[in-house]
């Protein structure tokens, strides 16, 4: 492990994904990637009496999905990164309190998929053996921490977008066959001044834009390099202003570019306006569509860029812009 | 080609603000004419009726205030009137209608906090500026009444 | 047959095109200023309390009935008609109560039917 260039970690024996799990809500069941999540719920509230708890639930559920895929006992878990969008991470340390791995919550908005999965790899790359991430939102949980009761009468304008309900979590392992997480551009904090909160995927892209750049730089690939290069939750508005940005600044990803919040809704017939976002965008259509991609070697690389906005109701309340983060995670067969 | 939008912030929300699809206004004020419109004249009918049963014009009033306020809390309990809301936008939410909604919805949603803290204390999270601006500035009417005697108009 | 006769079609005609438009008005508020509801509704209230104190209001109510009154301008409306009414009759204590005297049915009638929706009923996701 040594870090290359400005801000890149090159694994030198490079950690494998074991396994990957993810559950999904009742809307995300309609989308076009159904087919390819481990679960689909029927409700949003899964027989608990609260959003918080079904979400707790949802990610309790995810992990215990994954450890029983991945064939590998409980206790054989080393350590444990979790976070999600709900104040204090309560979803993550609530649905984890009962797993008996040791924990640490961790917050990255929505780009908290990335963050825990280069944490794992950093891990087990250095001295554990299996290392877990789990990530998870919720449309109403989400909707009622950072926006307005679900049942008020009001218009979702055109750049807003749908926080996913869902969890995503994968199993980072020291020795494997691959995929191979092989490196990580931890991202900076980009803020262009947008104060916008239904404009989050303009929010986003500079800081996406950021890692991108300094990715290529680092590690001296091309675009061209990467037979799929996705961003978490950036949404039709910013996965386009992303990719003009990045043709202005020489790097041409129109090819192999697409965006985990376009991909997971139909936006035509599901009405979600700019796509899907939340924690649970990035890490469900990971670990769901495009791990399988790999792991049936469809595709042979990826570099996962997950974004996420670090604001809550407070600052945006008090008039602060919303500040940019997304990590970038190279995995490759 | 334009300049680098990343150069300055305001560059970038202006670069943004181009992106960025619009709401479809006529469309959206269409139907917040016709809903909107609806909304007032069931309130007018309903002021007639009151009016022709040989009620005083305030209380009349304050009937069809009770009413589409019952209505708009029966639809918002029902899960329909955000559906409303987001065909009609102002046509549903500035009718009285839409006080009622702003007032039922964070009710609802908060049941789960308890009926104590999260109905009782959270009911007015969103129409609760309406009653302080509202109210202060009816009382600042009040007063100016009274200082001055008159209403402004009949200066003129 | 006989009720609808009853109907005065013109003054419902003007309610519709007065409430209408000011609906309007607003939507143009939310598409443009990307002002969130809560502040529409404010000032919606306070630009309706301030017209009536001046007076101005009440020729609209005069012209299109619920069409004025219906509109949460119509509440301000209302407030500020109360509050000088009732300074006319108690003086400087009618300032203070004479606006939620007025508009009280209203309001009491909002807490309770919301109390009563958070009884019986719970939030659902949107559908659509």
């Amino acid at each position: 492990m040594q870090k290359i260039g400005k801000q890149t970690i090159k694994f030198d024996t490079p950690p494998t994904i074991l396994e990957t799990a993810c559950i999904v809500g009742p809307k995300e069941a309609n989308g076009p990637l159904a087919k390819f999540f481990d679960q689909c719920l029927d409700d949003e509230f899964w027989g608990e009496s609260t959003w918080e708890k079904a979400e707790s639930k949802i990610i309790k559920e995810t992990v215990n999905t994954l450890i029983s895929k991945s064939g590998i006992s409980p206790a054989e878990i080393d350590y444990c990164f979790a976070g999600d969008l709900l104040n204090q991470c309560i979803s993550s340390s609530f649905g984890l309190r009962d797993s008996n791995v040791p924990y640490f919550g961790i917050f990255g908005a929505c780009s908290t998929f990335v963050e825990g999965l280069s944490l794992a790899a950093i891990f087990a790359e250095g001295f554990a053996n299996n290392v877990l991430c789990a990530t998870s939102s919720h449309f109403c949980s989400a909707e009622k921490q950072f926006r307005f009761p679900l049942e008020l009468g009001n218009q979702r304008p055109p750049t807003a977008q749908w926080t996913v309900t869902g969890a995503g979590s994968a199993i980072v392992t020291k020795e494997g066959n691959g995929p191979f997480i092989t490196y990580i551009t931890p991202g900076k904090i980009v803020d262009m001044g947008i104060k916008d909160a239904n404009s989050m995927g303009a929010a986003m892209a500079p800081a996406a834009l950021d890692t991108l750049i300094t990715h290529f730089k680092d590690t001296g690939r091309k675009p061209s390099y990467y037979d799929v290069i996705v961003t978490g939750d950036l949404g039709y508005i910013g996965k386009e202003i992303l990719s003009d940005l990045a043709k202005q600044e020489g790097f041409d990803i129109k090819q192999n570019y697409d965006d985990c919040g376009v991909l997971i809704f139909d936006k035509e017939q599901q009405d979600t306006h700019s796509g899907g976002s939340g924690c649970a965008c990035c890490g469900s259509v990971f670990s769901g569509y495009f791990f399988n991609q790999l792991r049936n070697k469809k595709i042979k690389n990826i570099l996962l860029i997950a974004t996420g906005a670090l604001m809550n109701a407070t600052s945006s309340q008090q008039g602060e812009s919303i500040p940019g983060i997304a990590h970038a995670i190279s995995i490759e067969l | 080609m334009q300049a680098k939008p990343l150069e300055t912030k305001k560059q970038y929300q202006e670069y943004v603000n181009d992106k960025s699809p619009n709401s479809p206004i006529l469309k959206n004020c269409i139907n917040a004419f016709w809903v909107g419109g609806l909304i007032c004249s069931i309130g007018q009918i309903v002021l007639n009726i009151c009016n022709s049963r040989g009620f005083s014009s305030e209380i009349s009033g304050t009937i069809v205030s009770i009413i589409l306020i019952g209505i708009s809390a029966f639809l918002t309990g029902l899960n329909i009137f955000n559906r409303i809301g987001k065909f009609a936008g102002a046509g549903s939410l500035i009718p009285i209608t839409g006080f009622a909604n702003s007032v039922v919805s964070p009710a609802m949603e908060y049941k789960s906090e308890g009926y104590v803290m999260g109905v009782g204390g959270k009911m007015f999270t969103v129409a609760g500026p309406v009653l302080v601006f509202g109210i202060s500035t009816s009382i600042l009417v009040g007063l100016i009444y009274l200082i001055f005697n008159t209403q402004a108009i009949t200066l003129v | 047959m006989n009720f609808l006769q009853s109907i005065d079609w013109l003054g419902l005609l003007r309610c519709f095109v007065v409430g209408g438009l000011l609906c309007v008005i607003g939507q143009i508020l939310i598409d443009k200023t990307k002002l969130t509801p809560a502040r529409i509704l404010v000032a919606y209230v306070t630009v309706g309390c301030i017209l009536g104190g001046l007076g101005i209001y009440k020729y609209l109510v005069d012209f299109a009935g619920a069409g004025a009154t219906v509109p949460l301008t119509g509440f301000g409306y209302n407030l500020s008609k109360g509050a000088i009414e009732a300074v006319k009759e108690d003086g400087i204590v009618g300032a203070f109560t004479g606006g939620i005297k007025a508009s009280a049915g209203g309001i009491a009638a909002a807490v309770f039917f919301g109390y009563i929706a958070s009884l019986v009923s719970k939030p659902k996701i949107k559908k659509q």
